[in-house]
């Protein structure tokens, strides 16, 4: 039963890493019908950022949040410089375009930064927790959480706050949000914004265990699609609540069948994308969309 | 027939279009139309389907590409941003309502307020929008897109009255509305042009009901104004009683 | 949705294409014939002008063009979205390694086989892909692509695991003279002739006309008669068939087979290949095909540090100046040329 609740929690918190990662995907497929290929890129940049920073002599938390900063700033310029000239263009043509984004991140990353491996601190101490019998790993918990203070927060923003109704209002109608005024281009930038933030973080949270290589957000880009899926390409909360499903599940399929081995970890996410296709393809917060002929 | 251009009484144009074309992509739909609006007055431009109506509105927002000059209170809007024209003070109620569907009636009236720079009159615009259209208020924490169509219409309608326009455009308000529902709707439109003095450009393929609102009427047809005067003079016209009014 | 542009944009585009589909023609069928009998005529040229290297490199590119035709024909003139066609060139791949490695079979019956097996792989993955669209098909046959490698290598016994298969490259027959290479690259050029004529047999028909409806309008289109789960799942196989060969023929050409050639970037690479050539085009499957196999040579050659950022600028570029890919970009050019001269 320990151990049920150790993966549990574990899962927990790679599951919330994924949510980060898949909620930024989600958000900017709800504004643009784009899945941005090179989200974890961005996310990798930015962690090898805050490496860099960390070298420097920048304490951990400065680095954090200079880096999340940046990776804000980032995004909404990748936005309006790289994206801009082809936001009217076939969709096709902007995947293209995120593609090549991925392929020049990770090269100039493996370039600037080598592909060897760096080990990243985590800002959480390295002894356990011992709540009654289980015991727990500090950044477990620490990251857990990170990512509910980062969901907390962008709750608060999108719902309260008038440039939170915008960016909504924005990403459903574009049209008829110009008539009121509002910049979509503009909201469409601070969303890219957003979204690499959610990636830095989850880049942040997840070097400490995988260490830092320019490819290191491959696989989690891969389990924050299948969270995607399970909770819904057009859900927000459906991200996250998909990125904790799949996190605890890829422990515990992982711990408790003995054939997948670390091998065929991926093989878990893999499945759960298949399985919600087939029986449900919009997943569990996603609404399909009825198309007017 | 009179000069389309020039408006009947002495009041200066609010809105002006002078050989105003428009295109989509290859295809010309406007091809060198001239109206004015007159500030304070309720003009209506009348015309079958494709004639040219909403792109004349779209036109006007900057939401289609032009060629002629569009001038809005003496200055030139043609070529502008959608989003910084109507924050010159015009607001645009489009074809289909363009509401947001997903979103509340109350968030719905916000976004109307969105582009506005003083804050301090925005209760009393909510109070009075609730005026004009109760049943606003009755549902405003509902979703906006399971209003009926003609709570749709008044939501689009008070929407655009939240930013305080001097100008407010609206695309077949009619359409798809039972007709009690319209002339309620029509009413208010009247109200807010005499109580607010809000100049209203009217699109409108019901010409019966648009010549009743209106000051001065033009007629479109295959992207060019055939026809315009005071509305009354229109409405005993035999040619548009004809073809536009059926008898 | 924002990106997919406002009505304005939309008919905007929609009319462009109107122009310029009928602006697109040559201006004379007689033209058209010389223009692509000259194109033949260097095809069979080149082999005899260049190195064995190089003959390579273009029995390579005509693989992937046949391969792109296949992918294009799904996706572009379809409407079917698919980031796993790594997988039917796997398959067909495989399946001409085994036969000649394991049963002996001449390589000449490995092309047809690989071809049917994929039509009917294809056809059966067309049956469940009915009920996905857009996102959630292209989902779905990601995580197949990515699954591939895994698969080939668990089934060691059939694959020979990681280590693959080593093939040796076939003879020129009826003692002509001939390179290998050089042979490989003739036998290539046939089949690739061959699927062509068939694409535009095919494409520019009834079937071609219906395939498109059912990916502009598939309620329309079913409402005019057009049986949209017969033709989806067809086109399925067709496509899978025509990727299959492909990879048969690759085997053949590259005389090794490994599952590590047949990851996710593969599939990508794929996808990267239509785009850049023209969607719903049959010369973009030629263009695209030179791109990915030339273009990622030449950003080696500009910096040996960072090929792959060069290959993105590329990539980035290209779809900022033609962003209807290579054989679209041709087209608007042609039509703004004659429109002027109509004026």
């Amino acid at each position: 039963m320990d151990i049920f609740i150790q993966q549990v929690v574990s899962g927990l918190a790679t599951g919330g890493i994924y949510a980060s990662l898949a909620l930024a995907l989600v958000m900017i497929y709800q504004a643009t019908d784009v899945v941005n290929f090179a989200q974890g890129s961005m996310a990798m940049f930015s962690t090898y950022l805050a490496w860099s920073m960390l070298q420097a002599g920048l304490s951990y938390w400065v680095a954090f949040f200079a880096t999340v900063i940046i990776a804000f700033v980032g995004g909404v310029a990748i936005e309006r410089v790289i994206i801009r000239p082809v936001e009217n263009a076939p969709i096709l043509a902007i995947v293209i375009v995120t593609l090549g984004l991925l392929v020049i991140l990770t090269s100039v990353a493996g370039w600037f930064y080598s592909y060897i491996q760096k080990p990243f601190p985590s800002p959480f101490p390295s002894k356990p927790i011992r709540i009654g019998t289980v015991v727990f790993g500090a950044h477990d918990l620490g990251a857990i959480g990170v990512t509910l203070v980062i969901l907390l927060l962008l709750f608060l923003f999108f719902r309260y706050t008038t440039l939170g109704l915008a960016m909504r209002a924005a990403a459903q109608n574009p049209v008829s949000s110009r008539l009121c005024g509002i910049r979509v281009s503009w909201m469409l930038g601070l969303g890219w914004g957003l979204a690499a933030t959610f990636g830095a973080v989850a880049g942040l949270m997840i070097a400490p265990v995988v260490f830092l290589d320019p490819n290191m957000m491959g696989g989690i880009q891969i389990y924050a699609f299948a969270a995607a899926t399970v909770g819904g390409f057009t859900s927000p909360l459906g991200a996250v609540v998909g990125g904790f499903l799949v996190g605890i599940t890829e422990n515990l399929v992982g711990t408790y069948v003995s054939v997948i081995g670390t091998e065929l970890k991926l093989t878990v996410a893999l499945a759960m994308i298949i399985i919600v296709l087939l029986v449900r393809p919009s997943g569990l917060f996603g609404r399909t969309t009825v198309r007017r002929v | 027939m009179p000069d389309p251009a020039e408006t009947p009484s002495k009041r200066p144009a609010l809105l002006e279009a002078q050989a105003l074309e428009a295109q989509y992509g290859w295809t010309r739909v406007l091809h060198g139309v001239h109206f004015a609006v007159e500030a304070g007055g309720i003009t209506t431009i009348l015309g079958a389907n494709g004639a040219g109506k909403t792109t004349t509105l779209r036109a006007v927002c900057g939401m289609v590409k032009t060629r002629g000059e569009i001038r809005f209170e003496g200055r030139r809007i043609d070529g502008r941003a959608t989003e910084d024209i109507v924050r010159l003070g015009i607001a645009h109620s489009p074809e289909g309502r363009g509401t947001f569907v997903d979103l509340s009636v109350e968030e719905n009236l916000r976004l109307g307020a969105y582009a506005r720079r003083d804050r301090a009159g925005l209760a009393e615009d909510y109070a009075r929008v609730y005026r004009y259209f109760p049943v606003l208020e009755q549902r405003h924490r509902q979703q906006a897109g399971t209003l009926s169509g003609g709570e749709q219409q008044m939501l689009a309608v008070a929407r655009a009255l939240m930013s305080r326009p001097r100008l407010l455009l609206l695309d077949e308000p009619s359409l798809g509305l039972a007709p009690l529902v319209v002339r309620e709707i029509f009413r208010i439109v009247r109200a807010v042009n005499r109580e607010q003095g809000v100049s209203v450009l009217l699109v409108e393929q019901n010409a019966s009901i648009a010549l009743d609102l209106a000051d001065h009427a033009y007629l479109l047809e295959t992207g060019r104004v055939v026809m315009s005067g005071p509305a009354d003079e229109l409405k005993k016209d035999d040619a548009i009683r004809r073809s536009y009014l059926g008898y | 949705m924002a990106y997919s542009g406002s009505t304005a944009a939309k008919t905007e585009r929609a009319a462009d294409r109107a122009g310029n589909a009928a602006a697109a023609v040559f201006p004379t069928r007689a033209a058209r014939a010389a223009g692509l009998v000259l194109l033949l005529a260097i095809a069979v040229a080149l082999p005899f002008t260049m190195s064995g290297f190089r003959t390579f490199q273009f029995t390579q590119v005509l693989i992937y063009a046949i391969a792109l035709l296949g992918l294009n024909m799904l996706t572009g003139y379809n409407g079917q979205f698919s980031l796993g066609h790594g997988a039917f060139y796997a398959i067909g791949a495989y399946t001409a390694a085994i036969m000649i490695d394991r049963w002996s079979i001449p390589y000449g019956w490995t092309i047809p086989t690989a071809g049917v097996l994929c039509l009917v792989v294809g056809f059966l993955f067309g049956l469940p892909a009915l009920r996905l669209e857009g996102l959630y098909l292209a989902l779905a046959t990601f995580s197949l692509a990515l699954a591939v490698p895994q698969i080939l290598k668990y089934f060691e016994h059939w694959t020979g695991g990681s280590q693959g298969i080593v093939l040796s490259k076939p003879k020129p027959p009826l003692g002509l003279r001939l390179t290998e290479d050089q042979w490989i690259y003739f036998l290539t050029l046939a089949v690739t002739v061959l699927l062509f004529v068939l694409a535009v047999n095919l494409l520019r028909g009834r079937a071609g006309r219906a395939i498109v409806a059912v990916r502009d309008n598939h309620i329309a289109a079913e409402a005019m008669g057009v049986n949209n789960a017969l033709y989806k799942t067809a086109v399925f196989g067709v496509s899978a068939a025509y990727t299959g060969v492909a990879g048969a023929l690759s085997a053949i050409a590259i005389a090794f087979v490994a599952p590590d050639s047949f990851d996710v970037f593969l599939s990508i690479t794929l996808l990267t290949g239509i785009v850049i050539g023209g969607l719903a085009t049959i010369s973009g499957a030629i263009f695209g095909a030179l791109f990915i196999q030339f273009v990622p040579n030449w950003a080696q050659d500009i910096s040996k540090a960072a090929p792959w950022a060069i290959f993105g600028v590329f990539l980035i570029l290209f779809m900022y100046a033609m962003p209807r890919g290579i054989a679209g970009g041709l087209q608007l050019l042609w039509g703004r040329l004659s429109r002027r001269r109509t004026r």
